[in-house]
């Protein structure tokens, strides 16, 4: 008979062995999974796994891996503070999307003019447009208690309508003949956010995720706002006691969370997307949630996992290509590793106990 | 293979225009699509291309593609993993892949492309496209003799010419059968999205339209239309004969085989230049699916002669007097529309009713 016993403690090695088990499980499932697909299972997780690292044209695929971990990890890294506290950010698309707008239309307002201020004040206009998209449901939390999942939630669509109506509108490019679509910030000098060191991928974005993360590792240990938010995570009554005020947490951490993911959609939209257009938002808001729970909500953590996110997605498309493996697989392997995560993550509460209970 | 010795220390700058030059003595041919090929429609009629090119050409040819690929940063990143891999010929397959192309295929101007639907070109990019809008008068008239409620509903996709286009020639011609007839314009903002789309039709339904069409590329709006019953629709891009003899009672088929089988062609045996093709239902691109017998026999017979004239040249579905949607004069009596026009078409027709997004 197994038995589930609660550990008095999570555990702390099972805390960090969870993501390496999960990811062994997934390549075990997963190969099973495309052997019966009739690919060789070895060479596909080898596909997905090594080739964009070490492979035969590793020296593109490398950058990129950072030019698509980068938004992820900066969203998650914001998120992960509000997790912590239990303030539920669901909406950082929507952040994401706002902030490219702001970014965008800050850019565009000064072209063709060159001057050093342009890309400054659009890393301001990213930040603050995703800042205050997410104080809307951080005031109407605070002020008369709505669910910020569901109003964070619903502001994406918001923000998806607004993104459309920019593109086809306001933010049009004059001269693209009618199509929709803003002019490319690419190819505007001020505002481009280029590789910082050409064929790196490593531009602004990825640079301010990394330095995201050490001020997110110092700010959690470290700093008082990190102790008030483990607190009022681990115990909102206690906290309140401890002296911290819950709406002012909201508020703190969805403007975090909100002006993160807004700096994320202005780096994208300067750089690597370079345009505004009605779909520029691919899912890195939603996928930055699965992010920030696969780095165990740990600044660390979320820098590998956004890594091991973006790994899955260029060797999945690297699988698609060499091994006609179809996206729904690729997919279901990606599904796979989160299941994995959750499930073994049962072990850093629980330990297993074989055999019956003795009396006691 | 022989890929790795090409790129080894190559810087990551050089490396992106080398890589193409690998030697392999199979064509290799890359396809991107933007949904599924399992979407039973756009993209999967691109597959089907992709896999008559293979029963062309057997072993001389390899091919890859890429699925749902979105429009941005991702499309450039698959388009040089697939030219870094050796292809020798990309197709992209839908228009928003139009920047990502021309940016790949400037870093490697050894292989080829072919962007659908687009208006870049260069020595090494070609474009393809359909006259869609021959195929959307055929439906006009369908539409116009079978509506009941004379209200037409009609999900864009984007509002872009090309969809503008298809609206407005399937207008023309309901228009001229029933004066009576209104169209209602729903924009979905996506090329594939089943929820979205059959929302879109739902949506139409209730304003009371007996028929959609759609210019989306799934088959839920047809599904939308056979739970509500008494809805006909059209087969978009596919034939989506699933939903025949009703709600779908006929469809514009969307057929590349051809076009890809001759363009490998040119690539095997080195005549490939960089063209601009825009085929109709002459070239046997556009297709009209079976009309079923949902369809009055002398509607039929109408629908089918105006096919065959159009095919024939002898009637163009863009053919004057055609005012603008502001009343001004855009044809004159018997004038025809030029080609420059349409592809840039950015108006409604007069009676259409409200405003193209913007």
């Amino acid at each position: 008979m197994i038995r589930l016993d609660r550990r008095p403690e999570p555990s702390r090695a099972w805390t960090i062995a969870t993501p390496f088990v999960a990811v062994a499980l997934t390549m075990v499932a997963g190969g099973l999974m495309f052997a019966l697909l009739g690919k060789d299972p070895v060479e596909a997780i080898r596909t997905i796994f090594w080739d964009p690292l070490f492979g035969d044209f590793a020296s593109y695929s490398r950058p990129q891996l950072l030019v698509k971990a980068g938004p992820l990890i900066l969203i998650a890294i914001g998120l992960s503070l509000g997790f912590r506290a239990g303030i539920w950010n669901i909406g950082a698309e929507g952040q994401y999307i706002l902030g490219a707008i702001c970014a965008a239309a800050t850019g565009l307002a000064i072209y063709p003019a060159e001057t050093w201020i342009v890309f400054p004040a659009m890393i301001v206009a990213g930040a603050l447009g995703g800042l205050l998209w997410a104080m809307i449901p951080a005031l109407l939390k605070v002020r008369f208690g709505t669910n910020e999942v569901l109003v964070s939630l619903m502001l994406v669509y918001v923000a998806e309508a607004l993104l459309a109506s920019m593109s086809l509108g306001l933010l049009r490019n004059p001269e693209g003949m009618g199509f929709p679509g803003s002019r490319n910030l690419a190819q505007y000098p001020s505002a481009a956010n280029l590789d910082l060191i050409p064929g790196t991928g490593l531009h602004w974005g990825v640079a301010l995720a990394f330095a995201a993360v050490i001020v997110g590792q110092v700010v959690m240990t470290r700093h008082q706002l990190g102790f008030r938010v483990r607190l009022a995570g681990q115990s909102p009554r206690a906290a309140v006691f401890g002296g911290v005020n819950p709406g002012w947490l909201v508020v703190v951490c969805m403007g975090i969370s909100g002006g993160l993911a807004g700096l994320a959609g202005m780096f994208e939209v300067a750089g690597p997307a370079g345009r505004l257009s009605i779909d520029f938002n691919v899912g890195y808001g939603f996928t930055a949630i699965i992010v920030a729970f696969l780095g165990r909500l740990n600044p660390i953590g979320i820098l590998l996992a956004g890594l091991l996110m973006a790994l899955t997605y260029i060797g999945g498309e690297l699988a698609q290509l060499q091994m006609n493996l179809p996206l729904a697989a690729i997919q279901m392997f990606q599904g796979m590793l989160l299941f994995f995560l959750l499930a073994v993550d049962l072990l850093t509460n629980f330990s297993i106990r074989f055999g019956r209970r003795v009396a006691a | 293979m022989t890929f790795k010795t090409v790129l080894l220390g190559a810087t990551a700058a050089m490396g992106l225009a080398t890589g193409a030059m690998a030697q392999d003595d199979k064509t290799k041919v890359g396809f991107i699509y933007v949904g599924p090929i399992g979407d039973l429609g756009w993209s999967y009629q691109h597959d089907q291309g992709r896999l008559a090119v293979e029963e062309e050409y057997g072993d001389k040819v390899e091919t890859v593609y890429v699925e749902s690929v979105p429009e941005g940063p991702d499309a450039e990143r698959v388009l040089t993993q697939m030219a870094l891999q050796g292809a020798d010929l990309i197709f992209t397959t839908s228009f928003g892949f139009m920047e990502p192309t021309m940016n790949v295929a400037a870093k490697f101007p050894d292989v080829k492309f072919e962007h659908a639907t687009g208006y870049q070109r260069a020595d090494n990019v070609s474009t393809y496209s359909a006259r869609f809008y021959e195929g959307r008068a055929v439906q006009g008239l369908i539409a116009g003799e079978m509506t009941e409620s004379n209200i037409i509903g009609y999900i864009g996709s984007y509002p872009i010419p090309e969809v503008i286009r298809g609206i407005n020639a399937a207008y023309i011609q309901a228009k001229k059968v029933n004066p009576e007839v209104e169209f209602r314009v729903v924009w979905a903002y996506t090329w594939f999205d089943p929820a979205k789309e059959a929302e879109a039709a739902k949506a139409l339904i209730d304003a009371g339209a007996d028929v959609i069409l759609q210019h989306t590329d799934s088959t839920a709006p047809q599904a939308a239309a056979q739970e509500a019953g008494d809805v006909i629709t059209f087969g978009q891009a596919s034939d989506m004969l699933d939903y025949a003899p009703e709600p779908r009672v006929s469809s514009i088929i969307d057929n590349w085989n051809q076009y890809y089988v001759d363009r490998v062609g040119a690539v095997l045996d080195g005549s490939w230049e960089s063209t601009d093709t825009w085929g109709g239902i002459d070239s046997g691109m556009v297709e009209i699916g079976e009309i079923t017998e949902a369809v009055p026999a002398e509607v039929k017979e109408a629908a089918l002669a105006l096919k065959d004239a159009i095919a024939a040249g002898e009637t163009h579905p863009f053919t004057g007097p055609i005012n603008k949607q502001d009343g001004s004069e855009w044809l004159a009596e018997g004038e025809v529309a030029d080609d420059e026009t349409l592809l840039g078409m950015n108006f409604y027709v007069e009676g259409i009713e409200g405003d193209i997004p913007q």
